[in-house]
Formats: C-alpha cells, structure tokens, sequence
C-alpha cells in the first residue's frame, strides 16, 4: 500500500490495517517521520513538500518489492505526505508486518533508508533567512550504502 | 517531441515546469539531450552541466547513454531530499 496525500494519517489506523492482515504475522515494525523545526540551529516556520507525480509511485512500489525479495515480509504500507507542512507535523509513515520481528526490524529501515535517496521528494524550508530548497546529505546516501551487501 | 519536466530548485532556476522539445534525430541518448538543452545558453548551461543532476525517462532513472525516443517523457531534477 503506497499513498501520496496532502492530509495527515493515523498511525492508529496504519497499525490496525496492519494487524489485520493475517494471523500469522508475530511482529509489526513502524517509522514515523516528523518536522523539525530547526537547520543547523536557523529556526525553520515551516516547508513545503513537491514530488514527481507517477514517478514517486513507481519507486516506493520497486522499494518494497525489493524488500519482499530480501526478507519474508507479510506486507509493507508506505505513506508521504506532500505541500505544506509545519513544525512537528507527521511526513513519512513506513510499516512493515511479518512472522518474525528480524524481517520487519530490517525491511523498515531499508524501506526508510532507500526512501530518502531515491524517491523523487523535494522540500523547501521556510527558514528565518527566506525560502531554502533543502541540500542531499551525503549521511543519506551512506546509510543507503550500508545495504548494498 | 519529448514531453520534458524539471523539479523543485531547477524548475525555480529554470522558470519552467514542462516544455515540449524537439529532438535533433528521432533517437537521441540523454547526453544528446541534455547538450541540447544546454546550447541554449545559461540558465540551462549550467543546469544541464551540473554533475548533480539527475535524469529520469518514462520515470525510471536513466544513464547519460539511456535513448530518447519521440513521445517519452523526461524529467530533470535535482538529489531527492524525501523522508
């Protein structure tokens, strides 16, 4: 399940769908990803959030098919939220549900991990010096690394 | 022609969101292309030369050598900064 959307989520509900899926699932992982309020210690009011419409879809679908080959995942459910956001406010939700709590442990920082470096997502802060379209860090890229064997 | 869009800052840079453009052969790699685009001068000099860039075709991420075939969609865009 991917969705791209404007509105808040429920983790609540997120969680429920997950358990729901089977009985056979023993473990359910979950990732949520906030706004910060601060860039290298300049305040931030706020941001907003652009994707390539399509493109965005196809990737977070390869991410999870990609995780499903590598461990035995039941299901996994991504959700971003996209336009303006604000201090706080709830960005990314990532959840994974298997037998076992290794896969899904695994699966969702992969699924994470993978997300920030190559689903096609932009922000631009509202910072106290104007409007910043964010920089790629290179921390991102390395901890996309870290799987590659 | 190939329907192409820019993102985020290079969309900003570029004051343009979606262009249809003319290819010089029926088939051109994304390399062609992006000299292309680049021959008309800055901004898109410097947006085509930036080594950053990445460069997608029909939506899957594509090499400088990957070809360009009328009707594809091409998208530029700066490293992605989801999550």
């Amino acid at each position: 399940m991917i969705r791209i959307q404007n509105e808040d989520f429920s983790l609540a509900d997120e969680y429920q769908a997950l358990r729901e899926d089977a009985p056979q699932i023993g473990a359910i992982v979950t990732f949520v990803g906030l706004v910060r309020d601060l860039h290298n210690d300049e305040s931030v009011n706020g941001m907003f959030l652009e994707h390539y419409p399509g493109m965005t879809e196809k990737v977070l679908a390869q991410l999870i098919e990609d995780a499903r080959q590598r461990w035995p995942i039941t299901n996994a459910r991504i959700i971003h939220r996209i336009g303006a956001l604000h201090a706080s406010d709830q960005i990314v939700f990532v959840g994974v549900n298997s037998a076992h709590r290794e896969a899904a442990f695994a699966a969702c920082e992969y699924l994470m991990d993978f997300l920030k470096t190559k689903a096609p997502f932009w922000k631009k802060e509202q910072r106290s010096t104007g409007d910043v379209w964010v920089d790629a860090k290179a921390s991102d890229t390395e901890r996309e690394s870290r799987w590659q064997n | 022609m190939v329907k192409v869009l820019y993102f985020a800052r290079l969309r900003d840079q570029l004051d343009c969101a979606e262009e249809q453009v003319m290819l010089r052969d029926s088939r051109n790699s994304v390399a062609e292309l992006r000299q292309q685009l680049a021959a008309r001068g800055e901004p898109w000099l410097s947006a085509m030369q930036d080594e950053n860039l990445l460069v997608a075709v029909n939506q899957v991420i594509a090499t400088p050598d990957v070809v360009v075939n009328a009707g594809d969609e091409v998208g530029f865009f700066p490293p992605v900064t989801g999550g």
